[in-house]
């Protein structure tokens, strides 16, 4: 893919972004917070590149080390995010509707 | 550097683009509870597929990968199951930090070694516009890195949370924001950095770490909602600038989401404290010294009523609506629990009891909502604060519980305060005003008095939230009936 075309992709991304994070629902901007946090790490493609790069290159040696290394990270927070998102998330009910006792 | 790095196949660009798409679907299931869990669950499966392509277009080292992932990944889930609630705040700023550093490391890996990427020209260097990206990507992760380090820091506790001041720090972070963009430049250019050698890379990264920690550290603990939300935006343009570098659709669309993300978590703080931005990023607001506007006031205590959880409790009960206004003090003594407990006994004895959330009360954008959440309040009961606001004149009880410059109505009428201008919830307006504070001593984080205290219809309930709000929940039980 060219620089233009990816430009494209992105400009366009971000305009997505502003419309979709601007009809999340206030009560729910720490989940958001969490669950941004979680996909931001799809940089993890980055790392395994570096990682399985430096598995048949020579001279990857380094490149291979940082690149576990930002699996490690990035897994943390893949895992960590998602999860404590899902936690967070089955927190919010709504009024259970059984008693329609009150006013 | 022989090796040609093949174009990456059409199966795979559309599944990046797939999880791309997946990725928005994740943010777009937030805009109701009830679609949230099913919006994550995309997210996870975008996730699974960008892992899943980019393995299956390089398999090789797997055992290694597979090993890392699997270190990382039960680290991460047991620290998400773990976690308190109100330790959200550094939990974010925490994760954001590995975001960051993770985005340093891809960096230096596709520096070392370009060819593994594909981002090599035919005498093996380094692709110019490669290099600008990735000394952008570079530089605002490690900006993230170190920023969310210290925002980590102080929303745990283990740094004060007030401002701290260096001399000049303005031309100093100016400086240095120019550096980094001059070498960046330099490095685009630079014959040498073309072929993975010479310092310029290493030097951008240093500069990089140092602002980050010069750009937070005179952050003060109640801006902490602006600061984790731009780290949050950080974290996204760092993720896409990697993303140019490897030219990877799903990086560069969730790139895009994230930063934007942050970016409109960061207005919607900066205008529910009417600051702008530049003037939360420069850091100093809420100093110890108090600044600008410390208390104003003739140093006299003025007169104020002192009340006590029976006085609460009798006050609630024979209220018709009470509205809950929690804050940072609430999240603090973790009294979301027995607050419940109090909303539960007083809805028994017919009482309507709504909860009135501030966006910038707690530490983070939605802090209040979801420690509501933990403790059950059902999450049609909790009210943004310009749905609620006008409902302040009719209701019998505000319950304010350590909340306080969100309810300071000099915001509305004293144009030499630092909180002029900020919306605030109107909670004076009530015919009663319980207010929950430690003491009287201390004021607000903007280090502002809040007439409220003072005014006739407002009765002090001073102690700790917590201890107060088990007392009252005592006598709704033991006084009532």
């Amino acid at each position: 893919m060219d620089f233009l075309s990816i430009l494209s992709i992105f400009v366009l991304a971000v305009f997505v972004g502003y419309y979709v994070v601007w009809s999340v629902t206030p009560a729910l901007h720490t989940p958001l917070m969490a669950v941004t946090n979680a996909i931001s790490s799809v940089i993890i493609v980055g790392a395994l590149i570096a990682a399985a790069a430096g598995a048949i290159t020579d001279g990857g040696g380094l490149s291979q080390w940082l690149g576990l290394l930002g699996v490690v990270l990035a897994s943390v927070n893949i895992f960590g995010g998602f999860a404590v998102t899902r936690r967070m998330l089955a927190m919010y009910k709504k009024k259970e509707k059984k008693p329609a006792a009150s006013k | 550097m022989e090796h040609a790095v093949a174009a990456t196949p059409a199966w795979a660009v559309l599944a990046y683009l797939a999880a791309g798409v997946l990725f928005i679907l994740a943010l777009r299931g937030l805009s109701s509870p009830e679609s949230s869990q099913a919006g994550n669950r995309n997210g996870m499966i975008g996730m699974a597929l960008a892992v899943g392509t980019t393995l299956a277009l390089h398999p090789t080292g797997l055992l290694l990968i597979i090993g890392a992932i699997a270190i990382g990944g039960g680290i991460g889930w047991v620290i998400a199951q773990r976690i308190q609630m109100t330790a959200m705040p550094e939990l974010v700023a925490g994760f954001h930090s590995l975001v960051g550093m993770a985005a340093v490391l891809v960096g230096c890996a596709a520096y070392l070694n370009p060819g593994a990427f594909g981002i090599t020209d035919a005498t093996g260097a380094i692709l110019a516009v490669s290099r600008v990206e990735m000394g952008l990507g570079v530089a605002i992760g490690a900006i993230t890195f170190s920023g969310s380090i210290i925002a980590f820091l102080k929303l745990s506790g283990r740094m004060s949370g007030s401002p701290i001041l260096l001399p000049g720090r303005h031309i100093i972070n100016l400086g240095v924001l120019a550096g980094i963009i001059v070498l960046t430049g330099v490095f685009a250019f630079d014959a040498a950095a073309g072929m993975g050698q010479g310092p310029l890379m290493w030097i951008i990264l240093g500069l990089s770490f140092i602002i980050g920690v010069t750009l937070i550290i005179p952050i003060g603990g109640a801006d902490m909602p602006v600061v984790i939300s731009m780290l949050n935006s950080y974290s996204g343009w760092a993720a896409a600038a990697m993303g140019f570098t490897l030219q990877n659709t799903a990086m560069i669309i969730t790139g895009a989401l994230v930063g934007s993300s942050g970016a409109i978590l960061s207005y919607i703080m900066c205008k529910a404290m009417n600051r702008s931005f530049i003037s939360v990023i420069a850091g100093g607001f809420g100093a110890d010294s108090g600044g600008a506007g410390a208390a104003k006031g003739d140093g006299v205590q003025k007169p104020f009523k002192a009340g006590s959880a029976d006085d609460a409790a009798f006050i609630m009960q024979n209220a018709e609506t009470v509205i809950i206004v929690p804050g940072y003090g609430m999240a603090v003594s973790q009294a979301q629990h027995a607050l419940r407990e109090m909303g539960d006994l007083l809805r028994k004895e017919g009482v309507s009891v709504k909860y009135a959330i501030h966006p910038v009360a707690g530490r983070m954008p939605g802090h209040m909502n979801v420690l509501l959440a933990e403790a059950n309040v059902p999450y049609d009961e909790v009210f943004e604060l310009d749905d609620i606001n006008s409902e302040f004149g009719q209701c019998d009880v505000a319950f304010v519980i350590g909340a306080n410059d969100v309810t300071n109505p000099l915001a509305k009428t004293d144009k030499t305060s630092p909180i002029y201008g900020m919306p605030i919830l109107d909670v004076e307006k009530a015919k009663t005003v319980l207010f929950i504070k430690r003491s009287m001593g201390g004021v607000g984080y903007a280090g502002v008095d809040n007439p409220v205290f003072y005014a006739d219809n407002t009765m002090m309930l001073l102690a700790d939230a917590k201890k107060m709000v088990e007392n009252i929940v005592k006598a709704l039980n033991g006084g009532g009936h």
